[in-house]
């Protein structure tokens, strides 16, 4: 028996299917820019990790955010915080925009594929997993 | 959800916190169509029990009636599993089992093009199910290996057979895994680091 065969498109359009990130007209939620550290803008990616400022939430925050500062007391990534709040990825955007202007979290930047590997990168990432 | 009772909201246990040091984080994809094993794979290497982020896509329609109100939008739960492994102090890695749906993706802001790799798990009982996601993952270079997953009524064919019917280059690791064991997951995923590592050091891509 042989196996089905793969055949390789022409790279095919993509018209129904906006690309990651690029904001459409469709898509305004996409665009999630947050003031990243040292104020240069940044998007906030499913693994940007976000750490609380002060252990307790102000008195003017929203039940909400008060959730989402318990949670990250500890940095937790915004996937994770999507999780336990139950909240789409689109609405912890605008949640942290918020307590990221009101400087009560701090967003630690993901690390992104780049056109070059950082090769010590790949290496710690091995040895961890050889731990495993 | 009711956010006034939001003491009650359960977080990370004491033991899945990450430490005050973590700095960063990268992440992995696990793609593959219904059913073939992405979320025992993330389960069986990840150090939390795996956790789901939900988005809700509006179906527009495309190019019907988009401009005529909500009502003729129906919006469907797209479910992605992950889990987390901790490398150091400072370094966290998250891997996602993602839809195979190509129109799932743009769903979560940047996870295909942030992504370090990705793996694509086949189920050789239906082999065609992983070729359009392949196609995408060479045309937004990201670059994978490819696991397959061994289900005890599935066709068996050779690693370079597999290949040929693939159309993958020689370079591309394609290896065979059970996505339950903890050991052979970690094996694939050591099989995409040095993949990596390899076109880092050739300075080529996938
Ligand atoms: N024999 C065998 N069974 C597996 C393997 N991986 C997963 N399974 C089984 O296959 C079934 C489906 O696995 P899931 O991990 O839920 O697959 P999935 O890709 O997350 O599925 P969807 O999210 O529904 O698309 C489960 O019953 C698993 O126990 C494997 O490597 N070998
Ligand atoms: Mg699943």
């Amino acid at each position: 028996m042989t196996p089905p065969q793969r055949q390789r498109r022409d790279l095919a359009p993509e018209t129904a299917t906006p690309r990651e990130g690029d904001g459409k007209p469709g898509n305004p939620e996409r665009m999630y820019v947050v003031a990243g550290p040292d104020g240069e803008r940044a998007e906030l990616d499913l693994v940007t990790l976000i750490v609380a400022r002060a252990t307790d939430p102000p008195p003017s925050a929203s039940p909400e955010q008060a959730a989402l500062l318990r949670l990250c007391a500890a940095p937790l990534s915004v996937a994770e915080l999507s999780a336990y709040l139950h909240l789409p990825f689109s609405a912890m955007g605008v949640l942290l925009t918020e307590l990221l202007t009101a400087e009560l979290v701090q967003a630690r930047a993901p690390i992104v594929r780049k056109a070059r590997s950082d090769r010590s990168l790949l290496e710690a990432v091995m040895n961890g997993l050889q731990r495993l | 959800m009711d956010f006034n009772g939001s003491d009650t909201i359960p977080g990370p246990r004491a033991e899945d916190q990450l430490p005050h040091t973590a700095q960063a984080a990268a992440k992995i994809v696990i793609v593959g169509g219904f059913g073939v094993g992405k979320t025992t794979m993330v389960g069986s290497v990840s150090e939390i029990t795996p956790l789901t982020t939900e988005e809700t896509m509006t179906q527009a329609g495309i190019g019907v009636d988009d401009n005529f109100g909500s009502a003729s939008k129906t919006a469907t739960t797209v479910a992605m599993d992950f889990g987390r492994i901790s490398i150091t102090e400072q370094l966290v890695l998250y891997l996602f089992g993602t839809p195979g749906q190509q129109r799932f993706w743009f769903l979560w802001n940047g996870l295909f093009e942030g992504a370090l790799g990705a793996v694509v798990l086949v189920d050789t009982r239906r082999l065609e199910v992983s070729f359009d996601v392949m196609g995408r993952l060479e045309e937004r270079g990201v670059p994978f290996v490819v696991a397959v997953n061994s289900f005890p009524d599935a066709p068996r064919y050779a690693i370079e057979e597999l290949r040929a019917a693939l159309d993958l280059t020689p370079d591309i690791p394609i290896m065979e895994c059970d996505a339950r064991r903890r050991a052979s997951s970690r094996d694939v995923l050591m099989t995409l680091m040095r993949f990596l590592h390899s076109l880092a050091m050739t300075g080529s891509r996938a």
